[in-house]
């Protein structure tokens, strides 16, 4: 597919936005309400520029941008596509709703170091935007490694002995499997192919024999820890120690999609769809998504603690999109891609309602949240619409992915696959549903709480009120992010 | 005036040496306004230089107008331009850095610190611009004589440490003179491209075989490749902060540039890989070095002494490129010479910045300083990701080449090695940053402000610091130019 491209600085400045209001940020560290609106602005901008090149994309042109020629054949290089554009969307909007959030919950609960929470945050979201946009596998790696290390005083923002111990596992599990696998393969690719620019088909097609391709692939796989493919998920439950707006917007939608973007991108971009049906590397990877699809749901149904669960629900869904890219057909990608909105709206929302149920009760575990839909009926009804998003049931959007996920393991004759699909929805169900039915029909002398209205600050709960709005919004209006990710798979298949 | 670059910048050190020992006794407070104009001088000449080679090639200086081979000659190509600037803008930078920290800790001595300072920099700068065999052993000389000088005045135990790197210096320095006689008896030539003239017929000689691993054993004794690095760690580490922030940066540096330029020029690559064939042993050698020097690495507690066998592992990742015998690692190393020399500097300055305010440099002595010293904090994060390797810093880049050179020589051991010491320097830094960054724990996790306030080092010793913390970035955005336009014609085409 030869797209048409123009020159533009705009993925830059996206990615720069949040990088410049770090110093101002801390500038103002004084003033928390200059501060924040500083955040806001930046915020703002970032989807503004983001959204402005929307219709670009749209059209099917592509945006490109040359940063510094690193190495001979290696640019530090953006290129805006469909599947980048859909993801920087979903991030770039949802930094609005958490910061909003955040201001809630950190005031809420009178949290220390926020001028650090707050930079650090605004410098994830600069290397979350920059994966988003790279159109290589340096640049690709180079925000994948910047989010690692911003996000590390986020997990670690209590800094106690619970933070230090979930920070070094953090590290070990995300920077040691970057260093250890990714670094490696990224190298022997570039030694093989002498480029690492993504392409719709590829670049290792026919460069080197089709067992170091496998372990080439299997490197990349489990190199990007983010992704949560077992056996590395351990870190995001871990990371839940974290404050929940982190948890929500890093551990739910940027840092752990940042991880299956990048799997996705180097299955499609660096080995190519062709490839990997020609070797069969596919099947095993779809597998390995089935397991963790099934071994997350089934863990997340022993969890008492809330975020515990949410994480344990997470690395299942985010199998799916694997899931769904590894299943090759049209109609799977198309799914997976898709699933990176549905899910990160339907999660962010879930995270939101644990974080606000802390700060007005301070309780983490379900086991004491008997009847908690009396007192915090709004959190509580969102919580319901975010759990069936996840499900997949309507009127939300997860239906839509899950939809397609369905009919690509269908076209893909992958009946095994069916089946996981459908058992995983039901396991969902049978982790969320019985917390949110105990949480509004129990029996008055179970409630453990006064039947008295009281809700979270406004801050944190307008915020997952829009998000779960946004949810059933996107059942009915499911653009831009369905065609971008149909334009998407067209430019991969060709279908 | 810019012809006459060669000269000024050895012949501007070397005599502004002697103004500030005079000067010292007048008044200590011309000291360190010479010395900086002095550097300052040198620096500007270095660049300017490299900007000339980068115009016209190769530049030929005859010294006092003497032709070779009988004159001494330096010989100005596209290796030692590159490296002359890092050397005089590291010395600069860390003399500007250092100021307050020598004046706190050697009132008395100012002017003769300086004096050996700048004569060492003109040792340095000399070993890097001669082209002469022998000329190269008297600068050595200069520059260790200084050197065990400078990092004396130390704590307790510098000066035994030092003692200990007087030794094992100067058995280094005599073995390279040794090798250097065996070429003179058989070529009868001292000057470096005369030699390398001469050798082809000789290549089977015993003799040149025995002069070249005579050279090479004295160059990595005074480089400290691992096993011959013992000497290292100690000297380095209780010697005070102004010496070892200059000598950490670019001894060892400058000791792989001339085995680089032992291998390139004087025996050329065909010799040492074609004719020799040990290269693979020595890569080897390097891998062990840069797994012990992680290792032992590991088992400091104490910031100063981890960061020194940081170095020695460093040192491994050069001789293990340079002796890949492929265009890339060598590419690698000598990218390396320029990114080790100026993150060991950035690393090395923050312990400066931190002995000064904290009196200390053991893990203990650094609790909360991400709190009290967050510049200089910031500058240790930005060395740490160099040395991790982590893009956009350069450390990634010499990283880059090196690990792709392994793989086109098919030397896995040498990537594993890599990759095993980046993650290996993940857990060192993230150790130290552990340390300032959670400890004193607080009983509970604290909602309230940790309010103890800033206690940061003078802005004269940060603002040098933060410039290196940007240049690591800015060096690493323009490897693809330093590549393109400086050391791809550093290398013999003959490599590939």
């Amino acid at each position: 597919m030869n797209m048409e491209t123009i020159i533009s600085i705009k993925p830059l400045l996206a990615i720069l936005v949040s990088l410049l209001v770090v110093p101002i940020l801390v500038l103002s560290g004084k003033r928390p309400n200059v501060r924040e609106a500083c955040t806001f602005l930046a915020a703002g901008v970032k989807f503004l520029i983001v959204l402005s090149m929307v219709p670009v994309i749209l059209n099917g042109t592509q945006i490109v941008y040359t940063i510094a020629e690193v190495i001979p054949g290696v640019a530090l290089k953006l290129r805006v596509d469909a599947f980048g554009m859909l993801f920087a969307l979903v991030s770039s909007s949802l930094w609005i709703v958490t910061s909003a959030y955040s201001i809630g919950y950190m005031r809420g609960l009178k949290e220390h170091s926020q001028t650090r929470y707050f930079c650090f945050f605004a410098l994830a979201l600069s290397a979350t935007i920059g994966v988003a946009f790279s159109a290589n596998l340096l640049t690709l790696y180079l925000f994948y490694e910047m989010l690692s290390f911003a996000t590390y005083p986020l997990v670690t923002h209590h800094q106690d002995h619970e933070a230090r111990s979930s920070g070094r596992k953090y590290l070990l599990y995300i920077v040691g499997t970057s260093i250890g696998f990714v670094l490696p393969a990224m190298l022997i690719s570039y030694s093989l192919a002498g480029t690492l620019d993504f392409s719709s088909q590829g670049f290792l097609a026919g460069t080197a024999s089709k067992p170091l391709i496998g372990l080439l692939c299997f490197m990349f796989l489990f190199g990007f820890a983010k992704a949560a493919i077992m056996p590395f998920h351990s870190w995001l439950p871990a990371a839940m120690v974290a404050p929940t707006p982190v948890s929500a917007l890093l551990h739910a939608v940027a840092v752990v999609k940042v991880g299956v973007f990048c799997v996705a991108r180097v299955l499609t971009g660096v080995f190519g769809t062709n490839l990997l049906f020609s070797l069969n590397l596919n099947v095993p990877i779809i597998y390995i998504a089935s397991f963790t699809i099934m071994a997350g749901s089934l863990i997340a149904l022993s969890q008492d603690n809330l975020k515990r669960l949410l994480a344990f629900s997470t690395i299942a869904q985010l199998s799916y999109i694997v899931l769904g890219v590894g299943l090759l057909s049209p109609k799977g990608m198309t799914g997976g891609m898709l699933h990176i909105a549905m899910h990160a709206f339907g999660k962010i929302t879930l995270f939101f309602c644990a974080g606000a149920i802390f700060v007005a009760t301070g309780k983490k575990n379900i086991s004491d949240m008997i009847g908690i839909g009396r007192r915090m009926p709004v959190t509580m009804a969102a919580f319901f619409i975010g759990s069936l998003s996840i499900i997949g049931m309507p009127p939300c959007g997860g239906f839509i992915s899950k939809w397609y996920l369905v009919l690509g393991s269908l076209q893909a004759h992958q009946m095994t696959i069916l089946f996981v699909l459908l058992t995983s929805s039901l396991l969902n169900a049978a982790y969320f549903m019985p917390f949110v039915y105990k949480a509004f029909f129990c029996r008055p002398e179970d409630a453990m709480f006064e039947n008295k209205v009281q809700e979270a600050p406004a801050f944190c709960v307008v915020p997952l009120v829009i998000t779960a709005t946004i949810s059933v919004i996107l059942l009915f209006y499911p653009q831009p992010f369905l065609r971008l990710a149909r334009m998407m798979v067209q430019s991969i298949t060709g279908v | 005036m810019s012809e006459q670059y060669p000269a000024l910048l050895v012949v501007v050190p070397l005599l502004s040496a002697l103004v500030v020992s005079v000067a010292g006794w007048v008044n200590k407070r011309l000291c360190f306004p010479i010395a900086v104009a002095a550097l300052g001088v040198t620096a500007w000449s270095c660049v300017g230089l490299l900007l000339r080679v980068l115009d016209e090639g190769v530049i030929v200086y005859k010294l006092g107008g003497w032709t070779p081979p009988m004159g001494i000659a330096y010989y100005i190509d596209y290796l030692n331009s590159l490296v002359l600037p890092v050397v005089s803008i590291v010395a600069l930078l860390n003399l500007i850095a250092n100021k307050k920290g020598i004046e706190q800790q050697f009132p008395d001595k100012t002017g003769p610190f300086y004096t050996l300072y700048l004569l060492m920099v003109t040792g340095l700068l000399g070993i890097v611009v001669t082209g002469d065999a022998f000329n190269l052993y008297v600068l050595l000389e200069i520059a260790a004589l200084t050197g065990y000088g400078l990092l004396a005045m130390g704590e307790e135990r510098a000066p035994l440490a030092t003692l200990n790197y007087l030794y094992m210096g100067t058995i280094g320095a005599c073995f390279y003179l040794l090798g250097v006689g065996y070429l003179y008896i058989v070529t009868g030539s001292l000057n470096m491209v005369d030699i390398a003239g001469l050798l082809p017929p000789l290549y089977q000689s015993k003799a040149v075989l025995a002069a070249f691993i005579i050279c090479m054993v004295g160059v990595w004794l005074k480089m400290a490749f691992f096993p011959l690095h013992a000497w290292l760690p100690n000297a380095y580490t209780y010697a005070n902060s102004a010496a070892s922030s200059l000598i950490a940066p670019l001894v060892t540096k400058v000791m792989v540039y001339v085995m680089i330029r032992l291998i390139l020029t004087v025996f050329t690559p065909e010799f040492v890989f074609t004719t020799l064939a040990v290269s693979d042993a020595v890569v080897w050698l390097a891998v062990i070095a840069i797994v012990m020097g992680a290792v032992l690495a590991l088992a400091e507690r104490n910031l100063k002494k981890m960061l020194t066998y940081i170095v020695v592992a460093e040192v491994g990742y050069m001789v293990g490129g340079a002796w890949l015998g492929n265009r890339d690692g060598m590419t690698g190393a000598i990218l390396h010479i320029v990114n080790d020399a100026l993150m060991t500097l950035c690393v090395f300055m923050v312990v400066g910045n931190i002995v000064y305010k904290v009196k200390g440099y053991a893990f203990e002595d650094l609790q909360g300083l991400f709190r009290k010293m967050p510049f200089t904090m910031a500058a240790l994060v930005i060395g740490a990701m160099s040395i991790i390797g982590v893009p956009p810093t350069c450390g990634f880049f010499s990283k880059w080449y090196l690990i792709v050179g392994a793989i086109s020589a098919g030397h896995y051991g040498f990537m594993a090695a890599l990759i095993f010491s980046s993650i290996v320097s993940v857990v060192l830094f993230f150790r130290v940053f552990e340390i300032c960054y959670y400890e004193p724990f607080a009983d509970h996790h604290g909602h309230d402000n940790h309010s103890g306030g800033m206690d940061e080092a003078p802005v004269s010793m940060v603002v040098p610091l933060l410039i290196v913390a940007v240049i690591l970035i800015v060096v690493g955005l323009y490897t693809g130019d330093i590549v393109n336009h400086v050391i791809q014609f550093a290398i013999p085409e003959a490599m590939v």
